[in-house]
């Protein structure tokens, strides 16, 4: 264990890389409110806030229960010269399930439902311990792992404002109603939009090896502070 | 908070000190370390191995646009075909939007399918010929900045491809009107993906390697 603020240049134990510049910092722990940024590039290193982890996993699961309600709920109705069609999420996917298109399925589903759902999933798993003090689930950290390599991938902003291009495509042709599905997947955009604002990857990395992962006795420990 | 707080003075960072900075997580190791032991993340020296991956993601994203951009992304039939079943691609389903007055959305599939992916291909390839090379501290921020808008923006050209979807599930109605994705839909959403992966394969600490080790005469 190591004493804040002292560090070894031959082994790296003590120091924290910016991952966007690669220059070297001093660790040094947060307090919530504060935010570390790198001296070089500016990129934000850590930016802990107060109970955090609580609101990650509150927002977490609010996204699964809304993310329900997408799925199964009619998403939008369209209707013309009494002909209507009414279509769910599923609907959308399905609609390259054609020959060639079928691969283009699978994608759009992972990317709309199955992406965001696995990644509250994995961010519940990893900080539910974390938030009442325990030790972390086994396999925390390739679940967290797992989940910021999926961050990219995963589209529901996109999809919404696609779906809103979409309508304004087809306004002239046709009738057009939102499903509750609509109105659920515009939630579930500002809930994901807010659970990554309380996201900061270094400090639920910092969390996990504070809450006791053998980490080479590099962690910093409140009660060994300088 | 480090050893060089000043702006002005070289910064030194991990590669210089022989260590090796994890990506992931920040932790520092010694060089011989291949894993980060915090993070699980594979620790790589920031040299330009790293490229032949960004270009070969590169090539792969430009070759599957073409076909993206000469086949029929939506196959429309109106009244069953009787007023014209048309079969627009990327630019024809702009043009047709100009055309029916919607600028906005025009402008929103112009920018997301044509001038979002073609900027990432030049943005991307400059990035990768001039990472590594000498740089003074202005344009390493404006070449982070770029990176950094690249890696933003990639995700949103999927757009287009959600717009297909939606539309091809809505407008089922029978005789009346009836459209279906054409195989563009598939090529382009290959195309974005596989630029995605081009950016993400891109090391942005290459940015700050070019930096000389002393600075001479940095305007900054």
């Amino acid at each position: 264990m190591l004493t804040e603020g002292a560090y070894d240049l031959t082994t790296g134990a003590g120091l924290i890389a910016c991952p966007r510049c690669d220059a070297l910092h001093v660790e040094r722990e947060l307090e919530p409110g504060e935010t570390a940024r790198c001296v070089r590039c500016n990129t934000v290193l850590a930016s802990p806030r107060a109970g955090a982890f609580t609101r990650i996993i509150a927002l977490s699961f609010t996204s699964l229960v809304l993310m329900v309600g997408a799925v199964f709920f009619p998403f939008l109705e369209i209707s013309r010269m009494g002909f209507g069609n009414q279509t769910s999420l599923f609907g959308v996917a399905l609609a390259f399930s054609h020959g060639a298109l079928m691969p283009l399925t699978v994608a759009l589903l992972g990317s709309i439902v199955g992406l965001p759902v696995l990644r509250a999933v994995l961010l519940v798993y990893t900080l539910l311990p974390l938030s009442r003090n325990r030790r972390p689930f086994a396999h925390a950290v390739p679940a967290f792992r797992l989940s910021e390599a999926l961050r990219p991938w995963s589209m529901a902003e996109i999809f919404v404002i696609g779906t809103a291009v979409a309508l304004i495509k087809v306004g002239g042709l046709a009738n057009i109603s939102f499903g509750p599905a609509f109105w659920a997947f515009c939630a579930l955009i500002l809930v994901n939009a807010a659970s990554n604002a309380f996201t900061s990857a270094a400090t639920i990395w910092d969390a996990i090896e504070d809450a006791g992962l053998p980490t080479d006795g590099r962690e910093i420990m409140p009660e060994h502070r300088a | 908070m480090t050893p060089g707080q000043d702006q002005h003075a070289p910064v030194m960072t991990a590669h210089r000190a022989g260590l090796a900075g994890c990506r992931g997580c920040g932790r520092v190791w010694p060089e011989s370390e291949t894993i980060c032991a915090r993070c699980g993340g594979a620790l790589v020296p920031p040299d330009r191995r790293c490229l032949n991956a960004v270009w070969a993601w590169l090539a792969a994203g430009l070759i599957f646009y073409v076909p993206a951009n000469l086949f029929p992304m939506l196959k429309t039939s109106v009244f069953g075909g009787l007023r014209g079943s048309s079969e627009s691609t990327i630019l024809g389903g702009v043009v047709e939007l100009i055309h029916y007055g919607n600028y906005w959305v025009a402008a929103v599939i112009f920018v997301a399918s044509i001038v979002v992916p073609l900027g990432k291909f030049i943005a991307i390839s400059w990035l990768a010929l001039v990472a590594g090379r000498p740089a003074t501290v202005r344009q390493a921020h404006k070449r982070l900045v770029l990176y950094e808008i690249v890696e933003f923006i990639g995700r949103w050209s999927m757009i287009d491809v959600f717009v297909v979807a939606i539309l091809s599930a809505l407008v089922q109605l029978g005789f009346v009107a009836s459209i279906h994705p054409g195989p563009a839909a598939v090529s382009f959403a290959l195309s974005v993906a596989f630029t995605m992966l081009s950016a993400q394969s891109f090391d942005p600490r290459l940015i700050w390697r070019g930096l000389p080790l002393r600075s001479r005469k940095d305007p900054e």
